[in-house]
């Protein structure tokens, strides 16, 4: 009898053991075969950043797979699909960590099966992937992460491409947005989340200031925690400084409560807030935040896109979904899938052919394509970093509706280092080269 | 003379925030011997319940604006009192009488599940419950302006703390609450119903939590991941003025609260080391804390 049983069970561990490699196999075999073309989506679906940029950019994903599955976008992306093919996306959360995120990425790329992966909000999951991408040869466009070190860690990148800008554009553009508006501005200061966004972010903003505004000072700085949510002390320490600006790299619940908190307390209006990520809660601050605040978009992104027909369509498919206007994450997520379609569509491929990732990062690289938000010159990290303008405009609150006045724009050859030299090297040297109308 | 008077304010509205974080996790450690990790579970829930109510009653337009104070303590309190029986008598009822350090296990567990129910409840996007912030407007002193929604917590902390002194020093309940506290077998032998005891204070405890998170609601945005900030704050509170003294999670609160604030004035580099540092410099010379009781070993 005891034989029999542990007959049983052997027999039920194999068949189990069986049946669970012969569907593994069925599901690799269906994903590759299914001529399909499968995208990988990487963004935050759960902790503090989903609701800020996570959820914006996958429903601009969801929004653009369905519609480019139907054909509907204009012309040039009114191909169905990627090159005729389907779209099937896989969307998982970045919640978790650089290491939980590279062995997603391999799980997406050799279980999975993606023929690319477009993703990643921070930073450390961007320097985590980029080794990983191109060591599995698999083409790779991060939307979102700002680090400056992306293309200084990975020069030699094959198939690592980055549609968005980096975190140095934001503050060299804020510098130049103070610059243009307000000249004779003489006391600067900030308050920065405490790890490398909130510190670099920093750096950057008071080097840019040093040259472009030699008579400002710098008269308090906060780097309070990640996720703190209260900052009353903070707020004292600027208010008791009399500063003229308080710049922040802010992001997400932090920012919102930042705002919420100083204009209670009316540092927001003795100061001028600047905001370099304070587009993405537009639709949130409603009258707890002042008329005149400075905010940015990380580039020509959400509210900040320019009119043309693609992103008038956009707007409208994404408001029809989501009865929401896209805040700059899902105009960027919008931006990086239209950078896969050129790519693959610019490739040179047999229609409805997938093309392979060294096809893919052939028909990326260094080219142009026009997007959401303008035109995209891949023009910078031999030809793998976007190169484009920015912008800044100031908080305008009235009966109800939020919008953006004063806008100031500056084109990429203004905000951006040319190729080769790193920011904080252009800066020192006083921006030489740069292209300012 | 302005940065020490900011210190001074900053540091006491801190304090009564911790406080009120810290009160609930001390009162169920002083009783239940449980490291409640699922403390600041019970904090969002109450936020996210706090918000979720006053958004709803602005968003249309219901009425005047002192109603939403009550509303903020109203879902407090039910959301308190509904999570803490269905946890107490769900799940920890099943366990007492074991390890600490096992139900320290089970209380991350509890957090973990309910941090993915939260989700599943208000979704991930923020909530921003603005108005009863807002509403009290401002006091001006020198170049400092404090909002009076934050002087307002100072003194129902302050209140709070008192309450809970009151009852557990001036009523029978409370006697009989600290005879467990004191001894939990004796107490039992003397025919004090514990279990019932238990679940009293368990719903306190986690109705104290509910209320910290929705007093905080109208200053914050709130989001998913709230509750794992402040537990880490909380415990650091307790553990300096000791494990289940309520008048040691207050002067706790009261030296973190003042130690932070003159670090963020005077030397902003220390604001992250300063509250730890307090904590190691306590435990140093005190290792069970400002009020803590050395207890020795049943065996």
């Amino acid at each position: 009898m005891k034989n029999n049983k542990s007959k049983f069970s052997k027999y039920l561990v194999s068949g189990v053991a069986a049946l669970a490699l012969a569907a593994g196999a069925a599901s690799s075999v269906s994903a590759a075969e299914n001529s399909k073309f499968r995208v990988g989506i990487v963004t935050f679906l759960s902790g503090p950043a989903a609701g800020p940029f996570g959820v914006p950019s996958a429903n601009a994903a969801k929004v653009l797979v369905e519609e480019l599955n139907k054909g509907n976008l204009p012309a040039p992306y009114d191909k169905i699909g990627i090159n005729g093919a389907e779209i099937e996306a896989v969307i998982i959360d970045e919640a978790g960590g650089a290491t939980k995120q590279v062995e997603e990425y391999r799980n997406l790329v050799q279980r999975q099966k993606v023929d690319a992966v477009i993703g990643y909000v921070s930073s450390g999951d961007c320097l985590a992937v980029a080794p990983v991408a191109e060591e599995l040869k698999t083409f790779t466009i991060a939307y979102d992460c700002g680090t400056s070190r992306l293309f200084v860690e990975n020069s030699d990148a094959q198939y690592m491409f980055r549609t968005g800008l980096d975190a140095s554009v934001d503050n060299i553009g804020a510098v130049r947005y103070l610059a243009a508006t307000r000249p004779d501005v003489a006391r600067l200061s900030g308050i920065q989340q405490n790890y490398s966004w909130g510190q670099d972010s920093w750096a950057d903003f008071t080097a840019a200031a040093s040259a472009l505004l030699p008579e400002a000072e710098v008269v308090e700085e906060q780097f309070p925690k990640i996720y703190q949510g209260q900052y009353g002390a903070e707020i004292s320490a600027l208010s008791v400084k009399r500063p003229e600006i308080v710049h922040s790299s802010f992001w997400g619940g932090d920012m919102e409560a930042l705002v919420l908190q100083a204009n209670a307390r009316g540092l927001l209006e003795d100061a001028t807030g600047l905001l370099t990520c304070g587009e993405a809660s537009l639709a949130t601050y409603k009258d707890q935040a002042p008329n005149g605040m400075i905010i940015g978009a990380r580039g020509p992104f959400g509210a900040f896109a320019p009119e043309n027909e693609l992103n008038t369509w956009f707007k409208g498919a994404y408001n029809a979904a989501y009865d929401l206007d896209p805040v700059y994450p899902a105009t960027k997520m919008a931006q990086a899938i239209l950078g896969l379609k050129f790519a693959a569509e610019n490739a040179g491929v047999a229609d409805k052919e997938i093309p392979t990732a060294d096809q893919l990062a052939a028909g990326l690289k260094g080219a142009s394509f026009p997007s959401v938000s303008g035109t995209v010159e891949m023009a910078r990290g031999k030809g793998h970093q976007a190169m484009q303008g920015i912008a800044y405009g100031e908080y305008h609150y009235e009966d109800g509706k939020a919008s953006i006045v004063n806008t100031v724009a500056f084109s990429g050859e203004c905000v951006t280092p040319p190729e080769g030299v790193s920011a904080a090297d252009w800066i020192a040297q006083g921006f030489p080269g740069a292209q300012c109308n | 003379m302005t940065s020490l008077l900011a210190v001074l304010i900053d540091g006491s509205i801190y304090a009564s925030w911790l406080f009120l974080v810290a009160a609930g996790l001390t009162v169920i450690y002083g009783v239940m011997r449980i490291l409640n990790m699922a403390h600041g579970s019970f904090y969002a829930i109450g936020a996210y319940s706090a918000a979720s109510l006053v958004g709803w009653y602005f968003n249309n337009g219901m009425g005047p604006a002192w109603v939403s104070y009550l509303m903020l303590v109203g879902a407090a309190l039910v959301a308190g009192l509904i999570v803490g029986v269905i946890v107490e008598r769900g799940l920890l009822r099943l366990m007492y009488g074991r390890d600490e350090i096992l139900m320290v296990i089970i209380t991350y567990a509890l957090l973990l599940i309910l941090e993915d129910g939260m989700k599943i409840v208000w979704g991930v996007s923020p909530y921003f419950a603005y108005q009863p912030y807002s509403e009290l407007g401002r006091t001006s002193l020198g170049l400092l302006k404090v909002s009076n929604y934050d002087l307002a917590l100072v003194g129902v902390s302050a209140l709070l703390g008192l309450g809970l002194w009151a009852w557990l020093e001036r009523t029978n309940q409370g006697k009989v609450l600290r005879a467990v506290i004191h001894d939990r077998e004796i107490a039992l032998a003397m025919g004090v119903n514990v279990k019932l005891m238990f679940t009293i204070t368990f719903v306190l405890g986690t109705t104290l939590g509910a209320l910290a998170g929705a007093l905080t609601a109208p200053a914050i945005s709130v989001v998913p991941g709230i509750g794992i900030e402040v537990i880490v704050l909380a415990f650091a509170v307790v553990v300096i003025g000791g494990l289940g003294s309520i008048g040691g999670a207050a002067v706790g609160a009261l030296l973190v609260g003042l130690s932070r604030a003159a670090a963020v004035h005077y030397a902003p580099e220390f604001e992250l080391f300063v509250i730890y540092g307090v904590m190691s410099l306590v435990l140093a010379f005190r290792p069970e804390g400002l009020f803590g009781r050395t207890l020795a070993r049943k065996i």
